[in-house]
């Protein structure tokens, strides 16, 4: 197991890994602002994976992007505050932010490739990224990258830190990338879409092992997936997204199996079972409003089938209903 | 009676197909480096037939052979070995087989209105007398899939991902086929569009009496939609049954790993432990059965040699020598 590099001692279970409030994220193009995010919160406890799910295009990765500080031009943060581990991110510069980035945050995306560098060997990669962010001496540092591959499940670590990414299978690439991102012993990992180009029998290993290093080393993470069965077996909590603004959040199952917003109930009739055959799929009609033409209100309610006047007209809040929260009118003393 | 006979038989008959892919370096390469050629054998001696209007599902992790079935069949790739036969169709002549295909984006021409794309294959192969007759049977497909008439007179970019992927159906439909190849149809789109699109291929075999070989990685879809399986694993089918059977009693020990490590919404596993090994190259495929290297049961003659696909039920085949001898010790009748 790898030691969690010790971190100050106030209380970490108090404070969230991360916490999110309010963030609204724009890009200003020639034809007018788009909003990508509007009023999205947020938090992560130490050791806790929050889900975040949505259709393609409905602001996650942004989300992510946004907490790591690399949201590409023109894309900024119009509102909100970002605290990670305590500490603010979004105000801080670039030169800062790089030093935060390595130590206190961690990132995984869909493809490994583009974490690494092909010219170094894995090792090399590790023990840099090891000493850039702590003080250890590269002997120690040699000594926690073989631990860090040990502990990701790469077998034969010793030879495997001479060897270069292109020599690893993607599962195995998917696993050098997650010790890299533990590599500073950070408080929150951002994983982006991290099994979506792996085959199932894999993406199994590559969840067990998020889930794992969570127990083990108290890290918070954010596993950013369209793919709601990720989520069913590997997170704690989830958050549905759609059309920029987060619609439902709560404990997995709840949500799963009980869930409140019609966009949440939607999408989990919409996937076929692996137990029981139906004829027909339920399906939502339509697709997600694209960022220039967002419907006023609440922006499912033109898929919406309990949609009201009140639903065009005014965005309804996310608020606690039974376990989960929600953010529709039907709840909030109706539609109408 | 000839003609009742021919009706009855199957859609579609593959039976010993290989595909071997020369995949060498450059000859000059070869020469300079001494490096020998170097053969891939996607697809190895597989067998299988498609009964008239029911849908033939093949699983299996990325890289097995699965589309290099699909082309093979849909005759964008010559057999290496084996042949593939085509049942007899409406008037008498054989089958006629169209394929959609997985990304909806690169398989429409962005230069061309859809009412061109679809009306390519009725000019082309002159299904129709007149322009108005063809532009008639453009609005009908249009219709046909759930757009509108009106949606002819625009361009591919100015649709969804769900909306491009119907307008791929509409035209594979055009040159009125009876056998639809499908090869991972909505792995490009969201769940609540992918509910839409299976809906509708459901719809439309119903109406047009389609036969479906239906490709996809999502084991949920396949459940969805076949009425038989066939599980790939480099190069090889290694089991093929019934749906209902394969997914309640699986025999081969892949398949059993491809069912356990799924994403089960229903029943999350919520594991931490990882589980058995991971594909190997098609390059350099193991001795003997190919899945022995990461096979729970492998017994000593699993790497020397490899399990031919023998009936184990009625109709449900297997390529195992645990699995064969487990049946053999109690016996179950074998249809001829
Ligand atoms: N045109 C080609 N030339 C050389 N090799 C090929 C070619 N097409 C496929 N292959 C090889 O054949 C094997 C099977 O490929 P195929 O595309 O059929 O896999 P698949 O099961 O469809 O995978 P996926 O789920 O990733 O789509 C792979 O090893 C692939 O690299
Ligand atoms: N550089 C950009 N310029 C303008 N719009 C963008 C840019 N990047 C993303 N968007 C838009 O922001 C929205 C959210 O995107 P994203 O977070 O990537 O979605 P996803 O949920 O699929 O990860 C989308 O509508 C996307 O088109
Ligand atoms: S607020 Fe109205 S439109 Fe939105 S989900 Fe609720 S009922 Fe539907
Ligand atoms: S033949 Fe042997 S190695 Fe192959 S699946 Fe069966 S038991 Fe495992
Ligand atoms: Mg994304
Ligand atoms: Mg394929």
């Amino acid at each position: 197991m790898v030691q969690p590099i010790p971190v100050p001692e106030d209380s970490i279970n108090a404070t969230p890994a991360l916490d999110v409030q309010g963030l609204s994220v724009e890009f200003p193009t020639r034809r007018g602002v788009l909003t990508a995010i509007d009023d999205v919160s947020m938090q992560i406890a130490p050791g806790e994976i929050l889900g975040v799910v949505g259709e393609s295009g409905a602001g996650k990765s942004i989300t992510g992007l946004a907490v790591l500080g690399l949201l590409e031009h023109p894309g900024r943060i119009a509102q909100g505050a970002i605290h990670v581990g305590g500490r603010r991110v979004d105000t801080l510069s670039e030169a800062e932010l790089t030093k935060v980035r390595g130590r206190e945050m961690g990132a995984i995306f869909q493809d490994p490739l583009t974490a690494l560098n092909p010219l170094f060997t894995v090792g090399k990669q590790l023990v840099e990224t090891i000493r850039l962010h702590t003080p250890l001496s590269k002997a120690q540092a040699e000594e926690r990258a073989l631990e860090l591959l040990r502990s990701v499940g790469i077998p034969a670590p010793e030879e495997r830190l001479r060897q270069y990414p292109h020599q690893f299978s993607g599962g195995m690439r998917q696993r050098v990338v997650i010790a890299l991102a533990l590599a500073a012993g950070p408080r929150l990992i951002i994983a982006d879409e991290p099994t979506t180009a792996l085959d199932v029998s894999i993406q199994a290993q590559i969840t067990a092992l998020l889930r794992k290093l969570c127990d083990e080393t108290g890290v918070g993470i954010m596993l950013v997936t369209h793919d709601m069965g990720v989520i069913a077996e590997t997170a704690d909590r989830v958050c549905v997204m759609y059309s920029g603004r987060v619609v439902e959040s709560g404990p997995v199952s709840d949500v799963i199996h009980n869930p409140q917003h019609p966009y949440t109930k939607g999408l989990m009739a919409a996937i076929p079972s692996l137990h029981d055959r139906v004829e027909v799929l339920s399906q939502i009609d339509g697709s997600m409003p694209r960022l220039n033409a967002r419907p006023s209100g609440c922006a499912f309610h033109p898929r919406c089938p309990y949609a009201g006047a009140k639903c065009a007209a005014q965005k309804p809040p996310l608020q606690q209903v039974g376990s989960t929260r929600a953010a529709c009118w039907l709840q909030q003393g109706g539609t109408e | 009676m000839n003609v009742v006979l021919e009706d009855t038989a199957p859609a579609l008959s593959v039976s010993h197909v290989s595909k071997v892919f020369d995949v060498s370096a450059p000859w000059l390469n070869r020469v300079i480096e001494r490096r020998p050629k170097l053969y891939v054998e996607a697809v190895s001696d597989i067998s299988f037939t498609v009964e008239k209007g029911t849908c033939f599902s093949i699983v299996g992790e990325s890289g097995c052979g699965k589309s290099t079935v699909a082309r093979l069949v849909t005759g964008l790739y010559a057999t290496t070995n084996g042949d593939i036969r085509f049942g007899t169709g409406a008037k008498g002549r054989p089958i006629k087989v169209q394929m959609i295909f997985q990304d909806p984006h690169s398989s429409l021409n962005p230069r061309w209105r859809v009412g061109d794309i679809i009306a390519e294959p009725i000019r082309e192969m002159k299904l129709r007398d007149t322009e108005k007759e063809t532009l008639d049977r453009v609005r009908e497909l249009l219709e046909t899939v759930g757009l509108g008439a009106d949606d002819a007179l625009k361009y591919p970019h100015e649709f969804s991902g769900g909306q491009r992927q119907r307008i791929s159906i509409a035209r594979a439909l055009a040159s009125e086929p009876e056998l639809l190849v499908c090869d991972e149809p909505t792995s490009a789109l969201d769940v609540s569009v992918q509910a839409q699109i299976l809906n509708l291929m459901r719809r439309l075999q119903d109406e047009l009496g389609l036969t479906y070989l239906f490709i996809s990685h999502d084991l949920s879809v396949v459940r969805h939609m076949s009425n038989h399986i066939a599980v790939m694993y480099l190069g090889r089918i290694v089991e093929q049954a019934p749906v209902e059977e394969l997914f309640t009693n699986p025999q081969h020990p892949y398949s059993k790993l491809l069912l356990a490590t799924i994403p089960d919404i229903e029943n999350p596993k919520r594991r931490v432990e990882a589980q058995a090994g991971e594909p190997p190259s098609p390059l350099n495929p193991p001795s003997g059965c190919a899945f022995h290297p990461r096979c729970p049961v492998a017994l000593s003659k699993c790497s020397q040699s490899a399990p031919d696909l023998c009936p184990v039920s009625p109709e449900g085949k297997v390529a195992c020598f645990v699995a064969q001898a487990a049946e053999t010790a109690d016996p179950v009748p074998v249809a001829l």
